[in-house]
Order: structure tokens, then C-alpha cells, then sequence
């Protein structure tokens, strides 16, 4: 268990906590050292170890895609070569698939947010008190107190990685439905559907209950998007964390959960795409 | 569990990467992809039109042995009835040969008969002229009584 003395309780909320910089209102841009000060910080904060490991872990994918990319041969493809082109030709027919339309960024975007998430969730499976326990000897190190050191390894089990992401899904579905259908689409999607009417007066009533309606719709794809994915990977990095207080017996408990668990990382991140292309093809297409 | 910068921390780390996927990974990889298809695709018909031409090769090597083969046995039926015939003709001329030799002799041999006769008639002419003249021991008119025995050889 990392730190000294601590009850159940403490030592779950300890490895819940982000390691957060940001603006205090007593204590000025410092780091947070306690759920507290986190909290009180507001808005003007930033999740340090969220964004330390998901840049980190994206720029490893890239850099590993583009090494790969950059020795491409034709011939017989050699170890890296083949597993990357095995991954791009899986997404390129997932999205060949669902999304018709065409467009140079979706397939590149569905690999990155595969490979990326993935490579997050897999996080997960890194023994929970590996990592937080280094990050508290560095901490150590540089004179901070050992209980205040947080450390979440697992970015998407951070709420503002996935909604970050989804969100960013979100701009890029609003931005295909203008460009495809135009504002005017845009808006009569909003509000000519699901009701209509030849009649104008009927329609002029309709109006404002599909605008209700179909914004709950826009609005509950990134919402949903990304509270799938977090929602998935905070509980399983919760009973990775429960299970670890059970002293001895959490060996076979833990092996068995991380076998579960590789099926539920590798699923999330394959949906979490596919919702995308889905979401994507249906800004595109016209109905 | 606080929303924060995080979000947009996120967000914009997530722009970039997508933006250097679509820029630097994704079109080096599917140019290899879709090079190797090309590749592959050559590859295949090259070997289906080489699978072709040795069936054709095959079929032209197999005409070609079977007409060499019917010339050598239209070959042999030649010498075959060439060398009968030259045993035919060689026969013919000794044949021949025998032939002409038998009648050349029988000539030759009736020519030694005729000389012999002829011999024989001129010598029975003078015995018979010098008995005569034995006999009657005077002489006679020559002339007229060669001419008179003369007729009578020739009709021995």
C-alpha cells in the first residue's frame, strides 16, 4: 500500500486523486495538496499526471507508427511493419464500412483515438501501486510530503480526457454538418425532424419540440461518448484498487480481473471509435 | 473529479495528434499498402500468363514430337520399301545377266557349229574332187566340176 497508516478510505481516495497544478484562490498557481485544494481550484487547473501519460503515450503510438510508416517497404513486411499495417487495415475497413462519405481525416482520426485509447487503457493493467509509489519517491525527492502526492496513471479514468476527446468528436460532427449540409441543413435538422408537417402552422408548432428533442440527441452523443469510456475504465481501475487491498489473496484475484480487463480495454477503445465513424457518417449523410 | 484546463489540455493534445496521423503516418502506410496490392496483383497474373505459355509450350513440344515421330516411321517405311526394291532389282539383273549370257553362248556356240559345218563341207568338197580325180585319173574341166561339187556340198 503507498503511504503509511492509512485507512481503506483514504488509501482509495489517495489513488482517485489527480496530480493537480493550478490556480488556488489562497494560495496562487501551486500544487494542490489535498482533494480540497484540488477541487477549490475551480476550472483554472491542470491535471498533471492526465496529461503527462496520455501525451506521453500518444507520442510513443506516433512514434512507433511513423517509424514504421517511414521504413514501409512492398515487400515482405517485417515485425512492426506488419502489426501497423495490420492495425490500418482494420481501421481503414472499419471506416470503409460505416462511413461513406469521403474525407482524408476520418480514418487517420480512428486510428489515432484507437491506438490512443488503447494504449490509455491499457494503463490500467500496470500494477495500481507501481507507479503512484515511484511518483511518491520522486516526490519525496524533490521535499513534497509523501501523503500529498497524487499520481492516476490511467488518463481515461480521468473525467477530462475522455470528455476532452469526446468533445472534440462533437466540434468535428457539428463542423461535417455544416460543411456538408450547410448551416441552413444544420439548423433545419434541428428543428424539422422528427415531426413535420406540410401544413405551415402545424410546423411552426413542431418547431420548438424538435429542437428540444434533436438537441437532447446532438447533445447526448459526446456526453455519452465520453462517459462510456470513462465510466468503464474508472470502475475497473476501482476493483483493481480494491482488490489490491486484500493482501496476499489478490494475486489470483488480480490476474483473473486483468485477463477480464484486456477484453474491456481493447473493447472501449474499439467503440469509442466506432461511435465516432458512426457519428461522423451520420453528420455526413443526408437523410 | 473536477472539470478543468485538463479538458482542453486534452482536446488539443488530441488536434495534434490526429493532425500528425493524417499528416505523417497514415499516407506512408497505405502508399506501402497499396503498393504491395499493386505488387501482389502482378505478381499473380504474371504467374496465371506463365501457367498459359508452358501450356502452349507443352502442346507445341508435344506436336512437334509427335510429327517427328510420324516422319521417322514414314522414314523407315521408306527404307524399307527402298531396300526390297533394290533386292528386287538386283535380282532383276542377274537375271538378266544370266539370261543374256545363255544366249551369248548358245550364239557363239551355233556360230562354231556353222563354222565347223562350213569347214566340214569345204573339206568334203576337196577330198571328194581329189577322189574323183583319183578315180578317174585324167583331168577334168576344173572349173566345171568344182562348180557341180560345190552343189553337191551344199546339199550335205
Amino acid at each position: 500500500m503507498a503511504g503509511n497508516n492509512q485507512t481503506p478510505t483514504e488509501y482509495i481516495q489517495h489513488h482517485l486523486q489527480n496530480l493537480t497544478f493550478g490556480n488556488h484562490p489562497e494560495n496562487g498557481w501551486s500544487m494542490a495538496h489535498s482533494a480540497q485544494e484540488a477541487s477549490d481550484m475551480g476550472f483554472w487547473a491542470i491535471h498533471l499526471d492526465t496529461l503527462g501519460w496520455s501525451i506521453g503515450l500518444g507520442v510513443l503510438f506516433l512514434w512507433l507508427f511513423r517509424k514504421a510508416g517511414k521504413a514501409a517497404t512492398t515487400g515482405v513486411p517485417s515485425g512492426l511493419q506488419n502489426f501497423v499495417e495490420l492495425m490500418v487495415e482494420f481501421v481503414d475497413n472499419s471506416v470503409k464500412d460505416t462511413f461513406h462519405g469521403k474525407s482524408q481525416l476520418i480514418a487517420p482520426l480512428s486510428l489515432t483515438i484507437f491506438c490512443w485509447v488503447f494504449l490509455m487503457n491499457l494503463m490500467d493493467l500496470v500494477p495500481v501501486d507501481i507507479l503512484p509509489m515511484l511518483a511518491q519517491k520522486i516526490g519525496v525527492m524533490f521535499g513534497a510530503d509523501p501523503a500529498h502526492v497524487y499520481f492516476k496513471v490511467v488518463p481515461t479514468t480521468d473525467i477530462n480526457a475522455t470528455l476532452g476527446m469526446s468533445l472534440s468528436v462533437f466540434g468535428l460532427i457539428i463542423f461535417y454538418t455544416i460543411r456538408e449540409k450547410g448551416i441552413t441543413g444544420f439548423i433545419g435538422e434541428l428543428t424539422l425532424h422528427p415531426f413535420n408537417s406540410p401544413n405551415k402552422l402545424v410546423q411552426a408548432l413542431f418547431v420548438p419540440v424538435n429542437f428540444l428533442l434533436e438537441t437532447v440527441t446532438l447533445l447526448a452523443k459526446p456526453v455519452s461518448l465520453g462517459l462510456r469510456l470513462f465510466g468503464n475504465m474508472y470502475a475497473g481501475e476501482l476493483i483493481f484498487i480494491l482488490v489490491a487491498m486484500i493482501g496476499l489473496w489478490q494475486l489470483p484475484l488480480h490476474f483473473t480481473w486483468a485477463v477480464f480487463h484486456i477484453l474491456v480495454i481493447t473493447l472501449q477503445a474499439f467503440i469509442f471509435m466506432m461511435l465516432t465513424i458512426v457519428y461522423l457518417s451520420m453528420a455526413v449523410e443526408k437523410h | 473529479m473536477n472539470l478543468n484546463l485538463t479538458l482542453i489540455g486534452q482536446a488539443i493534445a488530441f488536434a495534434v495528434f490526429v493532425w500528425f496521423c493524417m499528416k505523417y503516418v497514415w499516407p506512408p502506410v497505405m502508399q506501402a499498402l497499396q503498393e504491395r496490392q499493386k505488387k501482389i496483383a502482378d505478381g499473380l497474373d504474371a504467374a496465371s500468363r506463365a501457367t498459359r505459355d508452358l501450356e502452349v509450350a507443352q502442346e507445341e513440344a508435344n506436336e512437334t514430337l509427335r510429327e517427328s515421330k510420324e516422319q521417322a516411321a514414314e522414314i523407315l517405311d521408306q527404307a524399307h520399301k527402298r531396300s526390297s526394291q533394290m533386292i528386287e532389282e538386283a535380282r532383276e539383273q542377274a537375271r538378266q545377266e544370266g539370261e543374256r549370257m545363255i544366249t551369248s553362248a548358245k550364239s557363239e556356240i551355233e556360230q562354231e557349229v556353222n563354222r565347223a559345218k562350213e569347214e566340214l563341207r569345204a573339206q568334203v568338197s576337196r577330198l571328194a574332187i581329189a577322189g574323183a580325180e583319183r578315180i578317174l585319173e585324167s583331168s577334168i574341166d576344173e572349173k566345171k566340176h568344182s562348180e557341180l561339187v560345190d552343189k553337191l556340198a551344199k546339199e550335205l
